[in-house]
C-alpha cells in the first residue's frame, strides 16, 4: 500500500445453500446432471406456476446469521425485474429492504471485527452457454443454450460492512465465513466451483480518514488469489488516479487473468430494477420458537473450535488449518477419546489433507492414533492406514484395526524383534563395534538389515530402543 | 337447460349417461357458438374419453363424485395438461401446458366433464372480451352486444347453455360483472379461499378463480369442490372449507345488510340518480350508475328487508378511489408478471439480430394494445422516482379500502351494490380505456380488499337486460353471502332466458 493511503473493501459474499431442492420447487438443486432435467413449471417460469418456499433454505440461512451475530428479523421477498434469457421470469425473488439476517459482525482471526450489513435469500438464474464466440463468451457468439438446471437455486447473499482494511484481510474474512459455513453444513463453499461468489467493493482513502470515497466493484473472483490480488490491482488504481488529480466513478468492474480489472458498466447505466413485493409470497415471521431450535441445532463454530484445539496444544496455524478443513470435530473428538493431542493433531495437519477425511469418525482416529503411540502400528503403517480411513469414510467402515490387519500390518512381538536386532548385529561385527564405541549414526545399518529382513514392517524407534539397550547392557 | 346438480344426480343414478348429457352440450355449442364465440377450444374428444370414463365408473359402482358427468368450461387462461392454454393472446397460441391447475384438477377429480376452453380479454385484461386476440364473444341476449368480461366466453357459454358450469378468474370484476351481464351467478371467493396454481397470473395480489351457473346453488356446488388449502400456492388460506350448500337454505332473518351508498346513491325507489352523494362525490368520481341498475338493486335490498333481514344505508368512502388506485397496483403486477413472455422458453417467438431484438420483436407482435399500455403503465407506476406517488400511494388506498370495508363489516353482515354500472352494452360502445375500466367500479373494492363477492341476477333493466345485483361479505364470509345470494335469487321477478339458449333448449337434447 503506498503511503498515505488505506483500502476500505467491503464484501459481497453469494453461497449456495445445500438443500436437496430449490428456493422455490420441489426439483432437486444438484448439478452436474443433463441440462434441463432438474426443472418443474415453476423453475422454468411456466404460465400459471407458483413458488413455495423451501423451509430448510430458510433454517440455513437463520443459521448463517446467528453464526454471523445477526438479528433474525421478519422478512418480505420483493422481485428485482430484469430482461435476461437465464432469468425463467424475467424477474429475481430476492430480498430487498427486509432481508432476514441484519446487523451482525465476524471476527477475522488475525484482523479485525467485520461489520455484517445483512444476509439475504435470493433465487440464482439459470447458465448461458453461447455458441460459437471464443471459449463460451457472448463476443463473437452466433447463438446461446440455456441451461435452467441451476434455476432457482438457493442463494444467500451476506454482505459486509466497508470494513475490511486490506487484502489479506479480505481474504482470512472469506476463509473464516467458509469455514463457519463448511462446520453449519450450509454450503460446500467452493469458490472455484462458484458455489460461493465473491464481489469486492472497494475504494481508498487518506491514512486515518474515516470517509468513505468513490467504490468499485469488482467481480470474477474466483479464487482467493484473485481476491487478493484485484484488491490490491483495484486500490492501487485509486490512489494514481487521486495522485493524478482524477477520481475513480463508481461502477462495475472485471477482474480478468491479465492482472487488471476491466470497466463493465457504470452507475449511470444501472437498471432500474423496479423492486416491489413479490405477491406470490407472504412475508416470511420466524417466531422466537423457531429461532431456538435452529440455534439449538447449530453446531460448534470455527473461533471456539480454534480455541479448544489451542487448549490441547495445538499451534494457531495448525488450528487454523484443521478449522480449515472441516476437521475440528474430529479431531477434537479423537482427543476426549484418548488419543494423545500433539500425534492427532500432526497426522490431521500432514496426513489428512484429502477427500473424505472430515466424515472420519473420531474414534476411529482416536483408535489408529492410540495403535500408533502403543507401538501397534509404525507412523509409516499408520499414515497408510490413514489414507484408506478416508477413503472408507463415507461408507462407515474406516476401522483401523480392520484396516491394518487387512494389510498385514500386525504389530511385531518384541522378542521377534530382538532376535532379528541379534542377528543383524551377528552379521555385522565391526559396524557393531563402532555403533559401541559411541559411532551413533552406524545404527542405521542394523535399522537397514531389520527393515529388509521385515519388508519395512519393524518400528524403527523400536530397533533403536533395542539397540541402545544391548550397547548399554 | 338442467341444472349441474340435476345432472349429475341422475348421472349417479344412472337416469342419465354421462356421454348422452356430453354430446347434448356438444350439439348446443356446434350450432350456436360460431354466433357466440364463447370457445376457443372445444374439446371434444377429450370430453367424449371423459364421459366414457365417468359411465364407465358408475357402471361398476363406483361414484363419480358430485360433479358426476357435469360438462364444464374453463376460461382459457386456467392450464390445462396437453390442451392449448392461449389467455386470448397471440403470444401464447398453441401453446400446451405440461400440467394442470389446482382447479381444474379439483373439477375433474369431482367428475366433472371438461367440455373446452373459453375465450376472455387478452391475458385478462378488460371489462368486454373486445381485446380477445381472438375476436370477441356476444352476449347470449343480444349477439350486438358485450357478454363482459374478461371472463366473457365462461359467462357466455353459462349463458347460452354450452354448459352448466364454468370457472374463470376475477381480478377487477372480470367474474361478475360477466356474470351481472349475461344473467347468471358468479362468485368471486376470498383471496386465498381457491388456489391460484395454474391461473396465467395477470395480477397476483387480486387474482382469484371462481365459478359461474345458473343458479346459486349450483354456483355453490363448484365452489365447494374449488374450495382449499393448496400447497401449490403460498397465498392459498389454510382454512376448513365450509358446507356452502348449507348456507343456501338458512333464511336472512336477523341477518344485517348493508348498502353501500357511494355505489347506490343515497335515494330509495327511483330517486337514487337525484342523490347527492351519486351526484356529487360518486357520481363525480365513478362516472355514475346508470338508474336502472340502481333501482334493482334498491329493490333487491327491500326483498331482503321483506323476507326478515335488516336492511340499511352504509358508508364506505375509500370506494370512490378503488378504480385508481387498482389501475395502479394491476398493471405494476402485470408488468412483472408479463417479462416471461419473452420468446425464449415457449410461445411466440419472432426472430432477432441478437437476444434483446428478438425480445423486442416477440413482445411487440405477440401482444394487443391493451396489455401493451397496462404493460406500460405498470412499469411506469414501478419505475424509480415515481414509485412512492404512484404504487405506493396505492397501497395506501389498498389499505384504506380494507379497514373501511372492516368499519362496514362492524355493522352489517353482508354489503349490497350494483355488480355491474349498465347493462350489456353494445360492441365498441365502450372503445375509450377510461369508460371501459369505470365497468369495473363497483367490483374493483372487493378485490382490493381480498373479501369474497358475487353476482346474482335480479330482473332486467334497459332493453329488458339482464340486471345483477352484487352481494359482499368480508374475509371468508361465503356462507352468509349465499344465505343472501339464495334469498335474493328465491325474491327475484322472473329473467327471460336469453333467446339462443331459450332456442337451444328446444332443439338441443337428443339431437
Amino acid at each position: 500500500m503506498t503511503a498515505g493511503w488505506e483500502t476500505v473493501v467491503g464484501l459481497e459474499v453469494h453461497v449456495e445453500l445445500a438443500t436437496d431442492t430449490k428456493l422455490f420447487s420441489a426439483a432437486p438443486s444438484r448439478f452436474g446432471d443433463e441440462p434441463n432435467t432438474n426443472v418443474t413449471p415453476v423453475c422454468l417460469g411456466l404460465p400459471g406456476s407458483l413458488p413455495v418456499l423451501n423451509r430448510r433454505a430458510v433454517e440455513l440461512a437463520m443459521a448463517v446469521g446467528l453464526a454471523l451475530n445477526c438479528e433474525i428479523r421478519p422478512s418480505v421477498f420483493h422481485r428485482k425485474n430484469y430482461f435476461y434469457p437465464d432469468m425463467p421470469k424475467d424477474y429475481q425473488v430476492s430480498q430487498y429492504d427486509q432481508p432476514i439476517c441484519s446487523d451482525g459482525w465476524l471476527d477475522v482471526p488475525g484482523g479485525g471485527r467485520v461489520g455484517i450489513e445483512r444476509a439475504h435469500l435470493e433465487e440464482d438464474a439459470g447458465k448461458t452457454t453461447h455458441l460459437g464466440g471464443a471459449d463460451g463468451r457472448i463476443h463473437g457468439a452466433v447463438g446461446a443454450l440455456v441451461d435452467y438446471n441451476r434455476a432457482g437455486t438457493p442463494l444467500l447473499e451476506i454482505v459486509s460492512r466497508p470494513d475490511i482494511g486490506s487484502a489479506a484481510e479480505a481474504s482470512a474474512y472469506v476463509e473464516e465465513l467458509r469455514a463457519i459455513l463448511l462446520a453449519l453444513g450450509a454450503s460446500d463453499a467452493r469458490l472455484e466451483e462458484g458455489s460461493m461468489r465473491v464481489d469486492a467493493n472497494i475504494s481508498v482513502r487518506p491514512a486515518g480518514s474515516t470517509d468513505l470515497r468513490t467504490r468499485c466493484e469488482v467481480k470474477n473472483l474466483n479464487s482467493l488469489r484473485s481476491l487478493r490480488n484485484a484488491i490490491d490491482y483495484e486500490a492501487q488504481r485509486h490512489i494514481e488516479l487521486y495522485a493524478a488529480g482524477d477520481a475513480p466513478v463508481q461502477e462495475t468492474r472485471h477482474w480478468s487473468e491479465d492482472g487488471r480489472t476491466h470497466s463493465l458498466r457504470s452507475k449511470e447505466e444501472a437498471d432500474d430494477y423496479r423492486y416491489f413485493p413479490e405477491p406470490d409470497l407472504v412475508p416470511l415471521v420466524p417466531d422466537d420458537e423457531w429461532i431456538a431450535e435452529v440455534r439449538a441445532a447449530m453446531p460448534e463454530l470455527p473461533a471456539s473450535q480454534r480455541a479448544r484445539l489451542h487448549e490441547c496444544g495445538a499451534e494457531p496455524d495448525d488450528a487454523q488449518v484443521i478449522v480449515g478443513r472441516g476437521l475440528a470435530p474430529v479431531v477434537l473428538g479423537a482427543i476426549e477419546a484418548g488419543a494423545d493431542a500433539k500425534r492427532t493433531v500432526t497426522h490431521a495437519v500432514q496426513n489428512l489433507a484429502l477427500d473424505g477425511a472430515e466424515l472420519l469418525g473420531s474414534d476411529h482416529l482416536s483408535s489408529l492414533v492410540q495403535m500408533e503411540t502403543s507401538g501397534q502400528l509404525t507412523a509409516t503403517q499408520a499414515k497408510t492406514v490413514l489414507g484408506i480411513m478416508c477413503e472408507r469414510a463415507a461408507a462407515g467402515t474406516a476401522d483401523p484395526a480392520a484396516i491394518a490387519a487387512e494389510l498385514g500390518f500386525e504389530a511385531m512381538a518384541a522378542d521377534e524383534l530382538e532376535s532379528l536386532v541379534d542377528q543383524a548385529i551377528a552379521d555385522n561385527p565391526e559396524a557393531w563395534e563402532k555403533f559401541c564405541a559411541g559411532e551413533a549414526k552406524v545404527a542405521g545399518v542394523f535399522v537397514g538389515a531389520v527393515m529388509k529382513a521385515t519388508r519395512g514392517q519393524a518400528d524403527g524407534k523400536a530397533v533403536n530402543q533395542y539397540l541402545a539397550l544391548r550397547r548399554d547392557a | 337447460m338442467s341444472t349441474a346438480r340435476a345432472i349429475a344426480g341422475d348421472i349417479r343414478s344412472g337416469a342419465q349417461r354421462a356421454a348422452d348429457v356430453l354430446e347434448e352440450y356438444l350439439g348446443r355449442i356446434e350450432a350456436h357458438d360460431g354466433d357466440v364465440h364463447a370457445f376457443n377450444t372445444v374439446t371434444a374428444e377429450q370430453a367424449r374419453a371423459a364421459a366414457a370414463a365417468i359411465d364407465a365408473a358408475v357402471d361398476e359402482g363406483r361414484d363419480p363424485g358430485p360433479l358426476a358427468g357435469v360438462p364444464v368450461a374453463f376460461k382459457d387462461n386456467l392450464c390445462t395438461r396437453g390442451v392449448a392454454t392461449t389467455c386470448s393472446s397471440r403470444m401464447l397460441e398453441g401453446w400446451r401446458p405440461p400440467y394442470d391447475a389446482t382447479v381444474v384438477q379439483a373439477m375433474t377429480a369431482a367428475g366433472a366433464v371438461m367440455i373446452g376452453k373459453t375465450n376472455l380479454d387478452e391475458f385478462a385484461m378488460g371489462s368486454s372480451t373486445e381485446h380477445s386476440a381472438f375476436g370477441p364473444t356476444r352476449n347470449p341476449y343480444d349477439l350486438a352486444r358485450v357478454p363482459g368480461g374478461s371472463s366473457g366466453g365462461s359467462a357466455a357459454a353459462v349463458a347460452a347453455g354450452f354448459a352448466p358450469l364454468a370457472l374463470g378468474s376475477d381480478t377487477g370484476g372480470s367474474i361478475r360483472q360477466p356474470a351481472s351481464l349475461c344473467g347468471i351467478v358468479g362468485i368471486k371467493p376470498t383471496y386465498g379461499r381457491v388456489s391460484r396454481y395454474g391461473l396465467v397470473a395477470f395480477a397476483s395480489s387480486f387474482d382469484q378463480i371462481g365459478p359461474f351457473a345458473t343458479d346459486v346453488a349450483d354456483a355453490a356446488l363448484a365452489l365447494g369442490v374449488i374450495s382449499g388449502h393448496d400447497p401449490f400456492d403460498s397465498t392459498s388460506i389454510p382454512a376448513a372449507v365450509p358446507d356452502f350448500e348449507a348456507a343456501l337454505a338458512r333464511g336472512v332473518e336477523g341477518l344485517r345488510v348493508g348498502v353501500v351508498s357511494e355505489l347506490t346513491g343515497s335515494g330509495r325507489n327511483g330517486a337514487a340518480t337525484g342523490s347527492p352523494m351519486l351526484g356529487d362525490a360518486a357520481g363525480e368520481v365513478l362516472g355514475g350508475i346508470d338508474a336502472d341498475v340502481t333501482e334493482r338493486v334498491l329493490e333487491a335490498a327491500d326483498a331482503l328487508a321483506d323476507a326478515g333481514a335488516t336492511v340499511g344505508r352504509v358508508s364506505v368512502p375509500a370506494v370512490t378511489y378503488g378504480l385508481t388506485a387498482y389501475y395502479l397496483i394491476a398493471p405494476a403486477e402485470a408488468s412483472s408478471n408479463l417479462a416471461r413472455y419473452d420468446g425464449t422458453r415457449y410461445g411466440l417467438r419472432v426472430e432477432g439480430a441478437d437476444v434483446e431484438e428478438m425480445n423486442r420483436l416477440t413482445r411487440r407482435a405477440g401482444f394487443g394494445d391493451e396489455v401493451k399500455a397496462r404493460i406500460m403503465l405498470g412499469t411506469f407506476a414501478l419505475s424509480a422516482g415515481y414509485y412512492d406517488a404512484y404504487y405506493g400511494k396505492a397501497q395506501r388506498v389498498r389499505m384504506l379500502t380494507r379497514r373501511d370495508f372492516d368499519a362496514a363489516y362492524a355493522d352489517f353482515d353482508v354489503l349490497l351494490s350494483p355488480t355491474s354500472p349498465c347493462v350489456a352494452f353494445r360492441f365498441g360502445e365502450r372503445a375509450d380505456p377510461m369508460t371501459m375500466y369505470r365497468c369495473d367500479t363497483c367490483t374493483i373494492p372487493s378485490n382490493l380488499s381480498g373479501d369474497p363477492a358475487m353476482s346474482v341476477p335480479f330482473g332486467t333493466g334497459a332493453e329488458d337486460l339482464p340486471v345483477g345485483v352484487q352481494v359482499m361479505a368480508p374475509a371468508l364470509g361465503e356462507e352468509a353471502m349465499l344465505t343472501v345470494a339464495a334469498a335474493l335469487e328465491r325474491a327475484a321477478p322472473p329473467l327471460p332466458k336469453p333467446p339462443l339458449a331459450a332456442a337451444a333448449s328446444t332443439t338441443g337434447a337428443g339431437s
